[in-house]
């Protein structure tokens, strides 16, 4: 199968879980008791203008799958509604709380790579001590909730230390990075020894390789082996976590911004469900599914870069 | 003039076992000889062949020498150690599938080791890959094939091409046939004594095959739980065998001579690596073993009148007679 | 977050030497499940006792681990609200182990287009983190512990049903399955009767380890006052409550929940990665 080929029937096999996954978000609002107008309006003052307006504003007088679809039309063309709670666009709230939210996410996303590979190598590679030792730390890393790390973190650098600030998102580049620190190491924390675990073990099966031995008795140094031979073929394994890795780091913010008061994506997430603004729910999930398999997209098509004797298609599978 | 390779009382401990892996080897291989290694699986014949390149697991500790044209690998530097690897000592693996990376490309596993060291440019190192490959009959094409589009017969081939990429005074080929299929192992073999002929390298062979090793090789080492229980000039070993152990090999082994005989399986097992070994470590299974056998290990003793073959046997003599009788 | 590798061939040796650590876990579960069972019975005080002249007081003979900004005693809270944050987790693993074994085994033995319609619900729940699926459900229905719970089953289900699915195919394969198809038996009955129960050490194992992912999720909603009703006691909320005084310079009442979360997970992680070790080295 050739690349092209193969690139498009990944496209179409994406778009059509994404499309399963907007039915499920959009149906969601139905499994509700009660009518959804009630339900869209709970708790608000349901007079009967307001009534009207939000039959008008989701038709909720037309059939199921007229509604789907209009929703799904409207979402192509970027319009994710109106929340109720804010009375605004959907799609205005979140481009406000994008900025921080991506910085936050990136940051982590650096460190789970950097800190990942970087653990997940040493102890593969230097065994002994510190490898046990590497691995009892990422085995409490595992353990430990986004929203626990957070509290610790803040507890003891912020509150106790003073180093870095307890809440907000800071104005201007260096200033944000310096609120956003703390959160991220928070963030990244669970996903830092998970990349370690799949990291290390994948690297000690490519040690435990035949040509491994081969490439040593062949004089080839020993930093070229374990770049070229072990490095290299765990890489595979270690790319298929992406898809994974990038969904928890984005559902993750709801805790983090959430500990820091940090007025991102996450944040937006946890207010929307407690208030019951269904609109804004399903937008932003949406937003993470979507990025999900995006992501596992590009895992996908990088995949036969990384593996060249695998065919196309053929990965071994997340998770 | 200095022995390619020599061997002196090799010892070899591993973590977790009893007794050493290997207890008191001593082997010996002059320039351009073929000496072959025999013993079943166990009997520490690989880890022999290893220590040479000094690929020990990991915990091993090593007493005695491990000479390579005088110099003791054991005592080597890392430089050292690296120079031999690199140039003047190289293995052939068993199973080229495992022993080559599937995920680059053959021309990158031919000339890595010399282009990695900085032995031959980028330029040069390939076209003495071209060159190898045609010898080992292939074409130069295969340089840009992935393992997996190759067949395993193929695929020792490119081992046996790599294995000569740095001009090596010496060649370990351990059990290079095993993996293939029949028709691939014979030329396989025919191709190794070809080129050792043609590049005037020392080999040693290491096999389970006792008619393999006789074919092909000028002398005979037997291994049996981490000792050689036999060695000498390959007919003679094959015609007069002076250990119970290695007539017990030849009794097991097929032969195209004696259709119909029946084939003599060798009772027991070896013994266990978790066990402490006094005395001879085949008495347990040998129909000549006496009380001796079980309480003295048996020393290295020539043969009458033929110095170059000896065997660690209390009962060699008895073992000729015997064979007489028969 | 069920990121789940039962198999790792480098840790089986290494693992074998840590002992003491398996055992350390093994005893620390067995000992918070004895606290919630018995919690009733062994907390010293009302975990809703509001004791305003004890506010953020660190440890005494009334309040033997402190108490927290509303004066409530941290230990009795902690042993009560172990129940319901062991509860949930356990509602979450019997419910995703149940169908998930149900719909695994049904897809492998049955083929066809079960199996078919079964991978691509699969690839459409992996699409969920399992806490975004709990977020989703308790905007509809409001916060509580079943809503929740239900989510988190859903998203763990697919995980249980597709390591179901490859070992009931391997197990299919053995010739003991061909004999008594032969002898007449009927496959509900040889699923029930032998594949199931020959499988199930490998599939309890990974239910371990999904228990503490599962806790880690729970925990997390309780902390966002979405998971139980605001007055229970539940170690997630204790978090949430401790955050005030951790600001005010009083972290014990917050660092004491956090770390019974977080030995709780490793322990349940350890003994499961354990388990699911020992069942892959008898398999070989």
């Amino acid at each position: 199968m050739s690349f092209a080929r193969f690139a498009a029937r990944r496209l179409l096999e994406m778009a059509a879980t994404l499309l399963g996954a907007s039915f499920v978000i959009f149906g969601a609002m139905y499994l509700a008791p009660g009518d959804p107008a009630s339900f869209l309006l709970s708790g608000r003052s349901a007079s009967p203008a307001a009534l009207a307006a939000i039959n008008q504003q989701y038709h909720l007088d037309d059939p199921f799958f007229v509604r789907y679809f209009r929703w799904l039309g409207q979402l192509l063309h970027g319009d994710f509604g109106r929340s109720i709670e804010y009375r605004t666009d959907v799609s205005k709230l979140l481009a406000d709380r994008l900025p921080s939210t991506l910085l936050l996410v990136a940051m982590a996303l650096v460190l789970v790579v950097a800190a990942g590979l970087a653990l997940g190598w040493i102890g593969a590679v230097r065994g002994g001590a510190v490898d046990s030792t590497i691995l009892v730390t990422t085995t409490v890393a595992v353990g430990t909730p986004s929203f626990v790390a957070a509290i610790l973190l803040q507890g003891l650098f912020a509150v106790r230390l003073g180093w870095f600030p307890t809440s907000g998102t800071g104005q201007g580049f260096g200033d944000m990075v310096w609120h956003l620190t703390l959160p991220a190491i928070a963030l990244a924390l669970y996903l830092i020894g998970m990349l370690a675990r799949v990291t290390r073990a994948a690297m000690l099966e490519q040690l435990g390789g035949e040509h491994v031995a081969v490439a040593r008795s062949r004089g080839v140094p020993e930093r070229q082996v374990i770049w070229r031979h072990v490095l290299r073929n765990a890489l595979g394994t270690v790319l298929t976590t992406g898809g994974l890795i990038v969904s928890t780091l984005i559902i993750c913010t709801v805790l983090v911004e959430s500990a820091f008061s940090i007025g991102g994506i996450g944040q937006l997430l946890e207010l929307a469900t407690t208030t019951k603004d269904f609109p804004t729910v399903q937008a932003i999930s949406l937003l993470i599914v979507g990025l999900f398999m995006t992501v596992n997209l590009i895992v996908d098509l990088l995949f036969p870069l990384v593996d060249p004797t695998v065919t196309l298609g053929a990965r071994r599978s997340t998770a | 003039m200095t022995r390619t390779l020599d061997i002196k009382s090799l010892r070899l401990r591993l973590p977790d076992t009893a007794r050493p892996v290997l207890d008191g080897v001593d082997l010996h291989i002059a320039a351009g000889e073929t000496v072959a290694l025999v013993g079943e699986s166990g009997s520490g014949k690989t880890l022999t062949s290893r220590t040479v390149l000094r690929l020990l697991p990991k915990g091993a500790e090593t007493e005695g020498e491990v000479d390579v044209a005088g110099e003791n690998v054991l005592a080597m530097t890392p430089q050292q150690l690296h120079a031999l690897r690199t140039g003047r000592v190289a293995m052939i693996f068993q199973d080229p599938r495992a022993a080559i990376n599937p995920l680059r490309r053959v021309g990158d596993f031919l000339t890595e080791g010399v282009r990695l060291t900085g032995t031959l440019s980028e330029q040069d190192a390939t076209r003495r890959a071209g060159e190898l490959l045609e010898a080992v009959g292939l074409s130069g094409a295969v340089l840009r094939h992935y393992p997996g589009q190759m067949s395993g017969g193929m695929l020792q081939r490119v081992m046996i091409a790599a294995a000569l990429m740095g001009d090596p005074v010496l060649l370990l080929a351990d059990e290079p046939t095993t993996a293939l299929d029949v028709t691939s192992q014979a030329e396989v073999v025919a191709l190794i004594g070809e080129l050792k002929e043609r590049f005037g390298t020392g080999l040693l062979f290491v096999t389970h095959d006792l008619g393999l090793a006789a074919a092909i090789s000028d002398r005979v080492y037997v291994m049996y739980a981490g000792r050689i229980v036999e060695t000498g000039p390959a007919e003679a070993l094959f015609a007069d065998p002076r250990h119970p152990y290695t007539r017990a090999l030849l009794d097991a082994s097929p032969r195209l001579i004696e259709p119909g005989r029946r084939l003599a399986a060798i009772d027991g097992q070896p013994p266990d690596l978790r066990q402490e070994l006094t005395g001879c470590p085949f008495a347990p299974r040998c129909r000549f073993a006496t009380g001796l056998c079980t309480t003295q290990a048996p020393q290295p003793q020539a043969a009458p009148g033929a110095p170059g073959h000896l065997a660690a046997c209390h009962h060699s003599d008895r073992l000729a007679e015997g064979a007489a009788d028969a | 977050m069920t990121l789940a590798l039962t198999r790792r061939p480098g840790l089986a040796r290494l693992r074998a030497a840590r002992q003491p650590l398996y055992l350390a876990c093994l005893g620390f579960v067995l000992l918070v499940v004895l606290a919630a069972l018995l919690a009733p019975w062994i907390a010293p005080s009302d975990p809703n006792a509001v004791d305003l002249g004890n506010v953020l007081a660190g440890p005494s003979a009334g309040h033997l681990l402190g108490a927290d900004t509303a004066g409530r005693d941290t230990l009795s809270r902690l042993l009560i609200g172990a129940r319901t944050s062991l509860i949930g987790p356990l509602g979450v693993v019997v419910f995703s182990t149940v169908a998930g074994v149900a719909v695994g085994a049904a897809a492998a033995w049955r083929g066809g287009w079960l199996d078919s319609v079964l991978s691509r619900s699969t690839e459409l729940v992996f699409a969920f983190p399992g806490l975004l699926l709990a977020i989703l459900i308790v905007t509809v229905y409001g916060e509580g512990l079943l809503a929740p719970v239900l989510a988190l089953a859903i998203a763990y289900l697919p995980y249980v049903s597709r390591l179901t699915r490859s070992l009931v195919l391997t197990e299919r394969e053995r010739p003991y399955v061909a004999a008594y198809l032969v002898q007449g038996h009927s496959s509900v009955q040889i699923c029930l009767r032998h594949v199931i129960p020959n499988i199930a050490p490998v599939v309890l194992a990974q239910s371990t380890v999904n228990f503490g992912y599962a806790l880690i999720d729970l925990a997390g909603l309780s902390y966002l006052g979405l998971g139980v009703p605001a007055l229970t006691p539940d170690w997630g909320r204790m978090v949430f409550d401790g955050q005030t005084a951790i600001q005010r310079g009083y972290p014990l009442s917050a660092i004491l929940p956090c770390l019974v979360i977080v030995l709780t997970v490793v322990a349940f992680n350890v003994v499961g990665e354990r388990w699911a070790d020992q069942v892959a080295r008898r398999d070989r």
